[in-house]
Parts: structure tokens; C-alpha cells; sequence
């Protein structure tokens, strides 16, 4: 017979308003076991996480924990039952030692030597049962993104957790320290902790659990043991339908360098290198990859190239025209350059949240024909522009008067991304084409970009997701602190070489 | 959250305002009842006081006329994101600006010259006393509010130099110009109509009237119907997309600032041309701060501005004639009462809000 789940929700039902977030999910968390919870973005493994984590409550259902019937009211709830949680954003005070934050909420009286240093003898025992090695006088601003992300570990332990709850823990990291993290949880399950791990990539599903759950909708639609499934199996049972994660492209064509960068630099007003010596080639019918951790100079480099930012050193060419510090550019002559821009982030800056759909399907192209004849903006032609993008693109529901925050975050991409592509753009530059996008979007977005490849435009495409820079670039580069820090074409490239280079090797 | 759904549009527009003024006359009636006065009594007062007769009507509508200038003033700038808070001070220059214009060409240009001239001369001087703050912000980082607010006081001691020492007409004891020449009257609204034989009481209402409703449907147009009016809503929005498409968000400021200005400007066009005949002293009179009120209450959309400027074109006609009739009601009650209006309609805008959701969300389900 089994053994009592760690975990067990039985029938747990949550809704928003008229958003039916999670519809009567059961399931059990074995103990001592690395589970997984996968599914697309809005199916409700967050709202199901934050059931349990006390943050909200159920609208119906039960949660046990070791077979006991349990009240989540809040986290603390969540924490006195031995349940703790690493999130996605950490939550450690930057200024701070490592052993300060850890006894952050939990001082032990009012003088702070006392619970000090028992905090330091707690923190050695630790490290040594679970082999998470930390200086506890280390301040965080001087750590890795892996080893802060240690330290919340170990904050959550501290308070006493034996069951973990990882949120999308490996957005953050390379794909060394991904390692080592699925390490860190190996030994802890060894140690009889129980996991939680949430997340959308199936390659970590694959690797570090034993078993997993996959949630569509609001529902679980399926339990399998991981040994017994495949990422083809899962990825169709999240989306519903057959999924091809498999890109076909031919070999690139590539042409005349339409944008080159030579020592592009830019020192902001402290004076922080935050892009140094850049030297980068772009030429038509090519996509060019640039792979790196979030924060590494990616954001920076997107807004010299598409002239929201004047580099302050080295210059730029895009078609001919030379751009540098004393000649700038902007967003608007870009545009008539033929360079278009999906940005990273859409909600901040590819659209306005509260403009209709088809407000936001001009954004940037408002002031030229067919939208804006005789200074006046033409309302049926820009509808109807946006309708075309609609159909053209499968943007649901096709509802041009919807506004802009109403859609979901794959729609919302496809419309910015439809918006720009409808331009036919000699220089692309996307910059995570797929951040919070389902994966029937991913496929049909990473199709698009090929196609517009094939036709002889450039594209440059910056993401944090070293998968789809794999399948999707013909040539990868790589950034590190603000620097490039190695080139490869994509069939040499690997992960292990992509993500020491990632970390600051030079290659 | 909560289970509770956002208000639909049309609620959001006409019941949520209605709410609102009807809670602050609720309070307005207790306090009316407290200094022993029947609430009802004095309600029949003000409405008959402000819609009671042609004549009533027509200063209803010269006072609505101002809050339309200084209402649609705030709301443009509101649109590009910025808190325009200087209408007082821009109506005074406004008004200065037309006045100049007036003073020195009204002897030598017939009316159909002047009084677009002097129009214009009202919307350039409005429009460069915001430039200066919209600058000051765009290029140094100074803080619109402030700026604005620190530039009204600036007009008003530098329209008291002008009136005392520069501009006071030859042998006057107070401290306003020379009558204006007939070229440098905008004609009123009873002559107007006399001409075409429809006969009214005479009252302060003038031709500004019809310069405001152009002006609303300009607003309506250049906001929604132009590129420019859609980037400047893209700014107030979310500023990082505005540059993203491109646009300079310091011109577009000092373009908001400027249009803002211009129309708070227009106050003096009705002031002087209209009414007074000359330039004088204090004619903005609470106008460019009660425009704040109009354009929150009218959600920064012209026609609700226009219903605004009705309801405080209204308040101040017929809470004129309130304290004429009462006299225990003084002249400080009635502003009072239009105080409580924009506290309930401005700052507690939001109060009633959750109320109506529970009542549409339980009539929904």
C-alpha cells in the first residue's frame, strides 16, 4: 500500500471574478519525492501553489498535509505546517549578509548577537546535511544569481521546511547553475525533503523529477511517472493538441550586412559600463542569437539599436546611416530605416494596456498613410488594418475594440509581433519573442520569424530561453557583463560551451 | 478581486457621477439644516436661481463657458500624463495677452480683424505662460505641480504690477486699463440672437460660448482623431511605449503644456472681451482651480466636461442668488457647497465605487 502523501488536495476549486482559475484539482505530493507541476502560462499552477502557500484561499476543496486535515489562512500557516517557498523574484535584502537575511522575520528576541549566532551554528548544520555551502558574512549584492538563490533555500530551511515549493526556479539561471540547483534538490530529497517544483520547461521536468503532474485550464489532465513519459507526450497533453518542439528551417541565405555595430558603448550617468565595446554583424536572411542571463546588457543593447538610447561610444550603421554619440537617431527614424522592434518587455513598452487592440496596432506607424491621411487618423482603415493582423497572425478572440490588457500575454505578443512584421521590416529586432507565451504561440511565433527570415530580412532575436536561441539562430553570440564574450555558429553550438560563455569565459 | 467585476462602461460614465453629486448634496442639505434652514427651500432657491428665467440661464451659461475653457485645459494635459495645475495662472495671462492685443490695434482694425486677433493673442500668451513650466520639467526635471502652482502666484503679482503701474488708464483711481474700442467687443449673446429676432434677457453670456463648444469638438478631434492627439495619450499612458513609437516625450510635453494653456487662456477672452470691456484685476477668479474638479468629473472627455461645466456653471449662478434670497446662507456657504461638490466628485470619486460593483455584480448573478 502507499504511504501517506506529504500533500493532498482534494477537489479545490478558485475562481476570479468570472475566471474559473482552478476547477476541482486532486492530487497527491508523495513524500520525500521531487514533484513536478507543468502546464502553459494561465493554467493555474501559481493559483494552485498560492492555495496552498496560504496566499489565497479556496473557494472549495480540502488540503491535507501527512494525511491531516489543514487551514491555510496565510503563510505563516503555510510555514508553521513546514511548507516554504522559493519564488521566482528573490526576496533578500541586497545590503544585507547572507546570515542577516536569514534571521530576517525571525530575529529570536530583541537583541539581534543572540539570534545571531545561533542562526550561524543553524546555518553550519545546514550546510552540512544538505552540502549548501554558503559564507554566512558574504553580502548577497557580492553573490552569484545561483548562490542567492541558495540562500533562499536555506532561508526556507531555516524556518523549518520539509516540503519545498521551487517557482520557475531556473528563469534566472544559467544552465551551470541549473545544474547545480537540480544537484541541491537531489541531495535534499535524499535527506527526505519533500519538492514542488513548478515550471513550463519539460527539459527540467525530464530531469530532475520523479514524477509529474500536468495541468490545463484550471485542471490536472494528467499524472505520469517521468520515467514512463517523453517531452512530446507532455508538451501535447499541455497544449491539448500535437506539438512539433522540433523547428525545420533550411540552411540561412545570408546576405549584405544590413546593421553593424563597431565598439558600441554605453556608460550611463554614474558612469556604469553598460555595454562595452560592442562589435556585432547583421546581415539579411540571417538570425542572429544572443544568448546570456537576463541583466547582462541585452536590454541595453536593444535600445541603442533600435534608437531609444544614443550609444555614448563606437557607432552603429543600420542600412547607411551612421549613428553615434553626437549623431543619434530615434525610434521614428529607425522605422523609416526599414527597422522594426518587438520589445522585450510588451506590457511596458510594446503597447498601452488601455488602448484598444486596434490602437495598439499602430503604435509607432500612427502619423503615416493608410492610417493617417490629411493629419487625420482614419479609424475604419486602422480597424480594418488590425482585423488583417488578426486573421493573419490567429490573435483570439479577434475583437479589434478589446482593449490592449484584455487579451493574453501569447495574443498580445502575436498582435505586437503582427504589427511589426506587417511593416516587412529589413531589420528585425525581437527581443524575447516568447516570454510568457503558450506553446502552441512559441511555434507558431518561432515559424514566423523563420518565414521572415527566408525572405531576406535580418533578424535579431535576444532571449534568456537558451532552447529557443538553439533552434531558432543561424549564429549565436553571447553577453556577458555588458560584453560579447563569444560567437558560434548554431550547429557548433552546445549548452555546456553557451553557458560558460554565459558566465563570463571567454571561448 | 473579491469576486467583483469592473462597472460597466456606461455606469462608469453616468451613474457613478450621479452617485456622487447626489452624496454631496445629501451633505450639503445636513449642513444647510444645521444653521436652520429648510434644505429643500434652499434647493428650490438654486435651481430657480440658475434655470429659472432667460436671464438666469444665460449667466448660467457665461459661467459654464469658463469651466469649459479651464476643464478642457486640465484634461489635456491629464491625457499627456501631466497635472496641470497653473489654468489660474495662464487664464490671467490669457487674458492679459488678449487685452494687449486689444489695446493696441483696436483703434485702427474693424471687428472681424480684431477679435480673431486678440483670440489668438489669448491662446499664445496662455500657451507661453505653460511653456515655461512644461520646459522646466522636459529639459530640468522640475516637477510640473510645483512649477504651475508657483506660476499662478507669479501671474497674479506681475498682472498686479502691470494694472498699477504700466497698463492703468490716464487719471484712473483703480487700477484697470482704458475701455476697449467697439472693434474690441465680442458681441453678446441677446444682441446676437436680437439680430436674428429671437429675443432674450440680457445677460453677461457672449459669443465665448460658441468658441468653447468649437473648442470641445477641437479637443475631441486632435485626442482621438489625430496622430499627434493618439502619441500624446500613449505618453500619459505609459511613457516607455511612447518612446518606443517614437515619440520625444519633451516636445510632446511642451505640445500638451501649450494646447493646456491656450485653452485655460481663452477664461480671458470671455472675461474681458466679453464681459468687461478692459483689463482688470482678478478675473480669473477660482476658474483655472475649479477646471481640475470639471475635468475629473467629466472624465477627462469633452462631453462630460461640457455636462460639468453645466452642474458648476449652475452652482455658481444659482448660488449667487441663493445667498441674495437667504440670508443666513452667505456668500462663503455657497462655497461651501461647490467645495463638497468637488470633494465628493474629485477626491472621493472612488469612494462609492465598491457599493455600485456589489449592486452589479449581485443584479448580474
Amino acid at each position: 500500500m502507499m504511504a501517506v502523501p506529504a500533500i493532498e488536495l482534494s477537489g479545490i476549486q478558485k475562481s476570479f471574478g468570472s475566471v474559473h482559475a482552478v476547477r476541482g484539482v486532486s492530487l497527491a505530493i508523495a513524500k520525500g519525492a521531487i514533484t513536478g507541476i507543468v502546464g502553459e502560462n494561465g493554467a493555474g499552477k501559481s493559483t494552485l501553489m498560492s492555495i496552498l502557500y496560504g496566499l489565497y484561499r479556496a473557494d472549495a476543496g480540502e488540503v491535507r498535509i501527512d494525511g491531516q486535515p489543514m487551514r491555510m489562512d496565510n503563510p505563516h500557516d503555510a510555514i508553521a505546517h513546514g511548507i516554504g517557498m522559493v519564488h521566482q523574484h528573490f526576496m533578500l535584502v541586497d545590503t544585507f549578509t547572507v546570515l542577516e537575511n536569514l534571521v530576517l522575520g525571525a530575529e529570536g528576541g530583541p537583541l539581534l548577537a543572540g539570534g545571531l549566532a545561533a542562526a550561524r551554528a543553524e546555518l553550519e548544520r545546514l550546510a552540512r546535511e544538505y552540502g549548501l555551502s554558503v559564507n554566512p558574512d558574504a553580502k548577497i549584492a557580492d553573490l552569484s544569481v545561483g548562490e542567492q538563490q541558495r540562500v533562499e533555500i536555506l532561508k526556507v530551511l531555516f524556518r523549518g521546511a520539509k516540503i519545498l515549493i521551487l517557482d520557475e526556479p531556473s528563469a534566472v539561471l544559467t544552465p551551470q547553475e541549473t545544474d547545480q540547483l537540480f544537484r541541491i534538490l537531489a541531495t535534499l530529497k535524499e535527506r527526505g525533503v519533500t519538492i514542488v517544483l513548478i515550471t513550463h520547461k519539460l527539459r527540467e521536468i525530464m530531469a530532475a523529477t520523479d514524477h509529474v503532474y500536468v495541468m490545463r485550464q484550471g485542471q490536472i489532465v494528467a499524472d505520469r511517472r517521468t520515467a514512463e513519459t517523453n517531452p512530446e507526450e507532455l508538451a501535447e497533453l499541455m497544449v491539448g493538441r500535437k506539438v512539433r518542439l522540433q523547428l525545420d528551417k533550411a540552411a540561412p541565405k545570408s546576405g549584405e550586412v544590413l546593421l553593424s555595430a563597431e565598439k558600441l558603448s554605453l556608460v550611463d550617468h554614474r558612469g556604469v559600463r553598460l555595454l562595452d565595446n560592442i562589435d556585432l554583424e547583421l546581415r539579411a536572411g540571417e538570425i542572429v542569437g544572443i544568448a546570456g542571463v537576463s541583466g547582462n546588457g541585452q536590454t541595453e543593447l536593444l535600445q541603442v539599436l533600435s534608437g531609444i538610447r544614443r550609444p555614448t561610444g563606437g557607432k552603429l550603421t543600420v542600412r547607411g546611416r551612421v549613428i553615434d554619440a553626437h549623431h543619434p537617431s530615434d525610434p521614428a527614424e529607425m522605422r523609416t530605416l526599414g527597422l522594426a522592434h518587438v520589445p522585450e518587455d510588451r506590457l511596458r513598452q510594446g503597447m498601452v494596456a488601455a488602448f484598444h487592440a486596434w490602437e495598439t496596432s499602430i503604435l509607432g506607424y500612427q502619423a503615416q498613410p493608410p492610417f493617417c491621411r490629411n493629419y487625420l487618423l482614419d479609424g475604419p482603415a486602422v480597424g480594418r488594418h488590425c482585423a488583417t493582423l488578426m486573421d493573419r497572425f490567429d490573435v483570439r478572440p479577434r475583437a479589434p475594440a478589446l482593449r490592449s490588457s484584455n487579451f493574453s500575454g501569447g495574443n498580445q505578443q502575436k498582435l505586437v509581433l503582427a504589427r511589426e512584421m506587417a511593416q516587412e521590416p529589413k531589420v528585425l529586432l525581437v527581443g524575447q519573442p516568447t516570454r510568457g507565451v503558450d506553446i502552441g504561440a512559441i511555434e507558431f511565433i518561432h515559424r514566423e520569424l523563420v518565414k521572415s527570415r527566408d525572405q531576406g530580412c535580418a533578424v535579431l532575436v535576444v532571449s534568456v530561453e537558451l532552447d529557443e536561441i538553439l533552434s531558432l539562430a543561424d549564429r549565436i553570440v553571447v553577453m556577458f557583463a555588458g560584453r560579447i564574450t563569444g560567437e558560434v555558429p548554431a550547429g557548433r553550438a552546445d549548452e555546456r560551451t553557451l553557458g560558460l560563455m554565459m558566465a563570463g569565459a571567454h571561448a | 478581486m473579491n469576486g467583483r467585476r469592473p462597472l460597466p462602461a456606461w455606469a462608469e460614465i453616468a451613474v457613478l457621477p450621479l452617485v456622487n453629486i447626489a452624496l454631496a448634496f445629501i451633505t450639503v442639505g445636513i449642513i444647510v439644516r444645521i444653521i436652520g434652514v429648510d434644505p429643500l427651500h434652499a434647493l428650490q432657491f438654486l435651481v430657480v436661481g440658475a434655470i429659472g428665467s432667460s436671464e438666469s440661464i444665460g449667466y448660467t451659461l457665461y459661467y459654464t463657458t469658463n469651466f469649459i475653457f479651464t476643464g478642457l485645459a486640465v484634461a489635456v494635459a491629464f491625457h499627456a500624463g501631466l497635472f496641470n495645475i497653473g489654468g489660474e495662472g495662464q487664464a490671467y495671462i490669457g487674458g492679459l495677452g488678449c487685452g494687449l492685443a486689444i489695446l493696441a490695434f483696436d483703434r485702427y482694425l474693424p471687428a472681424p480683424l480684431m477679435i480673431p486677433l486678440a483670440i489668438l493673442a489669448a491662446a499664445l500668451f496662455g500657451a507661453a505662460w505653460a511653456a515655461v513650466p512644461a520646459w522646466l520639467q522636459a529639459w530640468r526635471g522640475s516637477h510640473i505641480v510645483i512649477t504651475t502652482i508657483m506660476f499662478n502666484f507669479l501671474a497674479a503679482a506681475l498682472m498686479v504690477y502691470l494694472m498699477v503701474n504700466v497698463l492703468i488708464a490716464p487719471g484712473s483711481m483703480t487700477p484697470q486699463s482704458r475701455n476697449f474700442a467697439a472693434s474690441g467687443k465680442l458681441p453678446s449673446m441677446h444682441d446676437t440672437l436680437a439680430a436674428i429676432g429671437i429675443q432674450v434677457a440680457p445677460s453677461a453670456l457672449n459669443l465665448s460660448i460658441v468658441l468653447a463648444v468649437l473648442c470641445c469638438i477641437g479637443v475631441w478631434v486632435f485626442l482621438w482623431h489625430t496622430p499627434w492627439g493618439y502619441a500624446l495619450r500613449t505618453m500619459g499612458h505609459n511613457p516607455e511605449a511612447a518612446v518606443y513609437g517614437g515619440t520625444n516625450l519633451r516636445h510632446m510635453t511642451m505640445l500638451a503644456m501649450c494646447i493646456s494653456g491656450g485653452l485655460a487662456g481663452f477664461v480671458g477672452v470671455n472675461e474681458l472681451m466679453g464681459v468687461h470691456q478692459r483689463i482688470v484685476l482678478d478675473f480669473p477668479a477660482g476658474y483655472g482651480f475649479a477646471g481640475i474638479a470639471v475635468a475629473l468629473m467629466g472624465r477627462s472627455h469633452p462631453v462630460g466636461i461640457v455636462l460639468a461645466a453645466l452642474l458648476f456653471g449652475a452652482l455658481q449662478q444659482g448660488g449667487a442668488e441663493l445667498a441674495f434670497e437667504i440670508p443666513t446662507i452667505t456668500r462663503e456657504m455657497v462655497v461651501v457647497i461647490q467645495g463638497l461638490i468637488i470633494l465628493f466628485s474629485g477626491a472621493l470619486v472612488n469612494m462609492p465605487r465598491p457599493w455600485l460593483q456589489r449592486l452589479f455584480t449581485l443584479r448580474g448573478s
